[in-house]
């Protein structure tokens, strides 16, 4: 009696929470799919032709934007490792007491709405702000120089804003790191630098991966920066997607290039997965 | 440039060594990376002072301090209508999303069962989805379904993306408790229920906590997953995103200023309590 009742008690506790995901997560990306190789419009409905003419003329007409977003999302995430693993390592191995405090600066930011951070950014870099009228005065910039409405102001929005999200699992995985591995390295006569390279950054990967991951994929799949503080010239997908969905409404279209999107993105992710261990990942994840 | 040269020195204890050069400039780097992390937010609470002209959609240059935004904050009514379209949906989502999450979390670290797996990789699907994919998704299926836009859809994204989060919050509390209390309380005659309300329940309670706040934070700022269900509906990131095209008004600022102040008294209170726990 007990036993069944053990046995069934973890569904029970699943239900009402799996079935919310079932229905609202994974049955809507199952609709995007079909969407995406449907026909139609509003008013007649749409019906499911297998027409994969979405697919062939979203690329087309937006591989531009596709390649511009790996590109963004792909140069924000590799200039937010470089910029995050010294402080993480330094809040990580000579914090002190104070990592906490540290830690809680690294996340002020998210206590600001994202949009709001970014149009603060807008205005920081604008012509007559304080970034390009001091690049001006230094001569670092011919008179006529823009910040705004280029790729740089792009990739510089979406590196900071999701640089909390770098500093943090990096930080996690170097926390972890067991202080007598590194002092046995010291007495096997490893330099300060070898330990590093041979030590310390080997097992901080992990938090490198999950890092990557939750920058880089809502880094490309993003569209708030670039229609911020980029230009005609730096739309992303996310751009074309939301246009396609929420202006012309033409559901199919906007379908197919989400889903070419998921499917890119979610390649990179479960071949991380797989090379690490879900739990791993998922850990890191939520710290 | 002493500190140099104890490099060349054979490494014994690095504990009682001075600082390095090497970790002096680590120490000046977290802090120029720390200042540009906020550098943004001292804008905008500064230029939530500043004095603008008219309307203050021109609000580029300082122009002198003003409490101005401060009196005339809800002078459009529009932004005090979508702040609390933002706080509904919040509250009802995180209320949603915590329940649900937390008897997730507790099956996920209690016990070990058939299909789990399948319940891990739905989680981190869903906390490793693009928003866009999630959106576009969702409009999908109302559109199908015909149901329109409106509370009811912002609420449902809301939870759904919320929930795994608080699920993997409650679940790692969870896994730090000793099976045995359980087993203790049932030994002493609780019933499952008496025993999850008087033994688990508040052990896991700052888990439960965290998980909440965590979803609150999740749902009051999210923009873009809420831009494709809203229809009519306006929250807070919305509207700002709404009026960004013509300009951003310094009460954009002042509202950004307040819901930073409230969350820190947040993030300060919360703080408070766990160490008070642990002691």
């Amino acid at each position: 009696m007990r036993g069944l009742k053990g046995r069934l008690a973890p569904y029970i506790l699943i239900l009402p929470g799996g079935l919310w995901l079932a229905i609202f997560f994974v049955v809507p990306t199952i609709l995007l799919l079909s969407f995406s190789l449907m026909q139609g419009n509003e008013v007649d409905g749409y019906q499911l032709t297998w027409h994969w003419q979405n697919y062939t003329d979203s690329i087309n007409q937006y591989h531009d934007q596709f390649v511009r977003s790996l590109y963004y999302g792909g140069a924000a995430t590799v200039i937010g490792i470089v910029l995050s693993y010294p402080m993480a390592y330094w809040i990580a191995f000579k914090g002190g007491r104070h990592k906490n405090t540290y830690l809680f600066l690294v996340l002020l930011p998210f206590f600001v709405s994202f949009v709001l951070r970014t149009i603060a950014w807008q205005f920081l870099l604008g012509d007559n702000g304080i970034v390009v009228s001091t690049l001006k005065d230094l001569h670092l910039m011919s008179s006529d120089g823009h910040l705004l409405q280029t790729s740089l102001a792009v990739i510089l929005g979406l590196t900071y804003n999701y640089l909390p999200f770098m500093v943090l699992p990096i930080y996690v995985a170097l926390e972890r790191v067991d202080h007598r591995v590194v002092e046995a390295s010291y007495d096997l006569y490893a330099s300060r630098i070898a330990t590093f390279r041979k030590v310390i950054f080997p097992l901080s990967l992990p938090g490198v991966f999950a890092g990557v991951l939750m920058n880089f994929v809502p880094a490309a799949s993003d569209y708030v920066n670039a229609t911020i503080l980029g230009g005609p010239s730096n739309t992303m997908i996310g751009n074309i997607i939301q246009t396609q969905f929420l202006q012309f409404r033409d559901y199919p279209t906007g379908a197919a290039m989400s889903a070419m999107l998921m499917a890119i993105l979610l390649i990179g992710i479960f071949a991380y997965a797989r090379a690490l261990g879900t739990e791993d990942v998922l850990e890191a994840a939520a710290r | 440039m002493t500190t140099l040269t104890a490099d060349t020195a054979p490494v014994v204890k690095p504990r009682k060594e001075k600082p390095r050069l090497g970790d002096r400039l680590l120490f000046f780097y977290t802090w120029a990376i720390i200042i540009w992390l906020c550098l943004p937010i001292g804008v905008m609470i500064l230029f939530g002072f500043n004095n603008a002209p008219g309307t203050g959609r021109i609000n580029y240059t300082w122009k002198g301090f003003t409490l101005r935004w401060y009196q005339h904050l809800f002078d459009d009514p529009a932004l005090g209508d979508s702040i609390k379209a933002s706080l509904i949906i919040a509250v009802v989502a995180t209320i949603i999303a915590t329940v649900l999450g937390t008897l997730i979390g507790l099956a996920l670290g209690k016990y070990r069962f058939r299909g789990q797996g399948t319940v891990n990789l739905v989680q981190f699907a869903a906390i490793s989805s693009p928003e866009i994919v999630m959106g576009t998704s969702l409009v999908a299926l109302f559109v199908q379904l015909g149901t329109g836009f409106g509370y009811a859809t912002i609420i449902i994204a809301h939870v759904m993306f919320s929930l795994s989060f608080v699920a993997v919050t409650v679940r790692s509390r969870v896994l730090t408790l000793d099976p045995a209390l359980d087993e203790a309380a049932r030994d002493l005659g609780a019933g499952p229920f008496s025993t999850f309300r008087l033994v688990t329940l508040p052990m896991i309670m700052p888990g439960v906590i965290a998980g909440a706040l965590l979803a609150f934070a999740l749902s009051i700022d999210d923009f873009i997953i809420t831009n494709f269900t809203a229809g009519k509906i306006s929250t807070f990131p919305l509207w700002i995103w709404a009026t960004q095209k013509n300009g951003v008004p310094p009460t954009v600022n002042v509202m950004g200023t307040i819901i930073f102040a409230v969350g820190l008294v947040f993030a300060g209170i919360s703080a408070l309590t766990a160490r008070r726990r642990d002691v």
